[in-house]
């Protein structure tokens, strides 16, 4: 039996799985907030949804950090390269036991489709929750002797985006859950980002 | 590796679920342990006025008594001709017509209508002597009762004319003055519009003696307070007034006074304080105790059974029909109705001209959402059916009261129509001849009846799609209650769609690997 790469170091599983648990979470209270089920009961929905979110932001905090001071930040810089072939794959080779037109090694863990999908959610949707979010947590409604450019007249529009924000999250989860299942083996890529370890093919 | 990163991303949850846990330990607010401590200290008279010679006499009069308060009080007599206890009128500033004097004397309510051709029949709430009639004489002091408000003993009582009931011992009841305790309020103002709880549904004569489950402030086996411990006074001058009758948002009582803007342990509730009243979720529903009349309808008055004026009652003895008023419906444990109020209202002022295609307003509480001073209120709203001339348009102060037949009062003859004649006479407003009915509504700010913490309102009962109380709301966006449409149902298409899309390729992928697995 061969070793297999060291794919992902203990940081970034322990980002991944802290992330995944907190989206999952601010997800199913934040939607117990918006009206759409019922999980924990508003009062305390909104209470953890408030306490997951400051978790999520220090663990943004130590990711971007991460990302920065390991040169991480390189996996995500967008490629059109193999782009259309990994694209095609999914649509086509993957049915017909073609194999991946991407290997993943420590240098390039992400497929060209992964690294765009990847880098909108880092450079967009995230930001966007994050500011959406805080502007939700300490928003003011206009009061007298305060600073005007504080002031925020009603919460209509923040609620709306930090909702449309958490539907396109909840959709990528549902994506991003089923094509893991699309590796060597149904449970390869997981077992990868739990181990840290890619089996050798 | 992999148990570490589990424990990892355990522990991570725990110190999130333990940071919550403990975050939401409710802090002692420190205001209140102050106002209990207060509120705890009672109030010990400095002077026994049963020890003051003036007070030695037999008293014939209700104004003998008057002099002889005010021969040491030399002062209070000015103070009280400045009160509307006393003049029943005072200068405001109406948004959108100026600056008008309005009060009891003018304006129309939607009760018994209006005191104008009617103050013998009203006077008894007065807190002078003979204000019968348009000859009262508001400068003379010796006018002004002062046991009304002031009698210790529970015995004082007033009849005709405002004066004294003749089985009132004045000498002892001058003799137990003091502050104004609930039963001396409550005698007018848990009885307007002519029996318990016909007005304001958040006070009524259960607050006599009450439990602090009905009214946390002024229970007896709570804080007990009186009347005059919220509503403050200096000289005569006292806080507190119902937007029936004024306009401006000044001399108000607020429960900020003592609890501060930030009265709660947790800051998610404080900030609400900032566009919802306390009264909002504090007061959940008003009239607990005895029912509280929702309409009145004044156009079935006048029936007579063989020539007499009779009365119904329903079962729990609420007036239900009345000959002199008409029919009445009551509610108890009512849900309020909810409304933006910047502490300024308008009113229905004599005169007004109005349509009578839509309810008039009696009254109207201004403010809306994004306006810095507005904040959610609970409201009474009661609603009538009020004679109107369809000619002149004009709403019709009638004469109801007399003390025999013969004069045009309604209440003594049943004839609207001569009714109708004297009272806008005695205002100076003409009427037609003719006479109909149209609806009226009046609103009225819920601020008493305020309930113990634990029966206050939970989040989910305004933050939730259906059935919010604050459903008629609108202006502000309201978590749980409010979505966008749009948004909401392009996010279920990308999450369903997800769904669907992954089930689809999943199954494809099976089939496939099926149909290879066969070939090779």
């Amino acid at each position: 039996m061969t070793m297999g790469v060291h794919v992902y170091s203990g940081f970034e599983r322990f980002w991944h799985w802290t992330q995944a648990a907190l989206i999952l979470f601010l997800a199913l209270s934040g939607f117990e907030v918006h009206g759409s089920l019922t999980f924990l009961g508003f009062d305390q929905a909104v209470h953890y949804h408030r306490l997951a979110a400051d978790a999520f932001i220090v663990l943004v905090a130590f990711a971007i950090f991460w990302h920065f001071t390991t040169g991480e930040w390189r996996q995500y810089v967008p490629t059109t390269r193999f782009l259309r072939a990994q694209v095609e794959y999914y649509v086509v080779g993957l049915f017909r036991g073609a194999p991946h037109p991407t290997r993943r090694t420590p240098l390039s863990k992400l497929n060209p489709l992964q690294k765009l999908v990847y880098l909108s959610l880092k450079i967009l949707v995230i930001p966007v929750m994050v500011v959406s979010g805080l502007l939700y947590m300490f928003y003011r409604y206009p009061r007298p002797f305060g600073i005007e450019a504080l002031n925020v007249s009603g919460l209509r529009a923040i609620a709306v985006v930090h909702t449309a924000g958490a539907f396109l999250l909840v959709a990528f989860v549902v994506a991003h859950v089923y094509l893991i299942t699309t590796g060597r083996t149904l449970t390869s890529n997981l077992k990868a980002m739990i181990t840290g370890d890619e089996e050798p093919a | 590796m992999r148990r570490g990163i589990f424990f990892l991303v355990l522990f991570g949850l725990t110190v999130v679920v333990a940071a919550g846990t403990l975050r939401s330990r409710q802090i002692p607010a420190t205001p209140l342990e102050q106002l209990k401590q207060r509120f705890a200290h009672r109030h010990v008279p400095s002077v026994d006025h049963t020890k003051l010679a003036a007070l030695q006499q037999p008293f014939e009069s209700g104004r003998a008594v008057t002099a002889a308060c005010l021969s040491c009080h030399t002062e209070r007599g000015r103070e009280v001709m400045a009160s509307s206890h006393w003049n029943w009128t005072r200068q405001e500033y109406i948004p959108g017509r100026g600056i008008r004097t309005i009060g009891k004397r003018n304006i129309l309510n939607n009760f018994c209508i209006g005191v104008s051709s009617n103050l013998e029949g009203c006077d008894s709430c007065h807190a002078g002597y003979g204000l019968v009639d348009s000859g009262f004489d508001f400068t003379d002091e010796r006018n002004i009762d002062c046991l009304a408000c002031h009698d210790n003993t529970n015995t004082y009582a007033k009849s005709r004319g405002g004066l004294p009931a003749v089985s009132v011992d004045l000498r002892h009841v001058a003799q137990h003055v003091g502050r104004p305790l609930r039963a001396n309020c409550g005698t007018c103002h848990f009885f307007g519009g002519g029996g318990n709880n016909v007005k304001h549904g958040d006070l009524e004569q259960a607050q006599f003696e009450g439990d602090r489950s009905l009214d946390v402030h002024m229970g007896t086996d709570g804080a007990n307070l009186q009347c005059v411990d919220c509503h403050t006074a200096e000289n005569h001058r006292m806080l507190g007034k119902s937007y029936t009758l004024s306009s401006m948002n000044r001399n108000r009582v607020t429960c900020e006074q003592c609890h501060s803007g930030r009265p709660h342990g947790d800051d998610l509730l404080n900030q609400h304080t900032l566009e919802v009243a306390c009264q909002t979720c504090h007061i959940p529903a008003y009239a607990r105790a005895n029912a509280t009349k929702m309409t009145w309808d004044w156009s079935t008055a006048g029936q007579l059974r063989d020539g007499q004026p009779f009365e119904v009652k329903d079962d729990r003895g609420n007036l239900t029909y009345a000959s002199i008023k008409g029919t009445f419906t009551w509610q108890r444990n009512v849900t309020p109705d909810y409304a933006w109020f910047d502490g300024t209202a308008g009113h229905y002022l004599l005169g007004d001209r109005v349509a009578a295609s839509t309810p008039v307003a009696i009254n109207t509480l201004y403010g809306s959402a994004g306006d810095p001073d507005a904040k959610i209120l609970p409201v009474k709203i009661h609603r009538a059916n009020q004679i109107y001339d369809p000619v002149t348009m004009l709403l019709v102060q009638p004469k109801l009261f007399a003390p025999q037949a013969g004069e045009g009062a309604f209440w003594k003859d049943f004839d609207w129509e001569r009714a109708a004649a004297e009272g806008m006479k005695s205002v100076g407003l003409p009427f037609s001849g003719q006479y109909t009915f149209v609806r009226t509504e009046v609103t009225l700010p819920l601020n008493h009846m305020v309930a113990p913490k634990e029966q206050s309102l939970g989040c989910r009962q305004c933050h939730t799609r259906d059935g919010s109380r604050l459903a008629g709301v609108t202006g502000v966006y309201l978590p749980g209650r409010d979505r966008n449409e749009t948004v909401d149902r392009l996010g279920a298409w990308a999450l369903f769609g997800a769904i669907g899309l992954a089930l689809l390729h999943g199954s494809a992928r099976a089939v496939a690997a099926r149909t290879r697995g066969r070939r090779s």
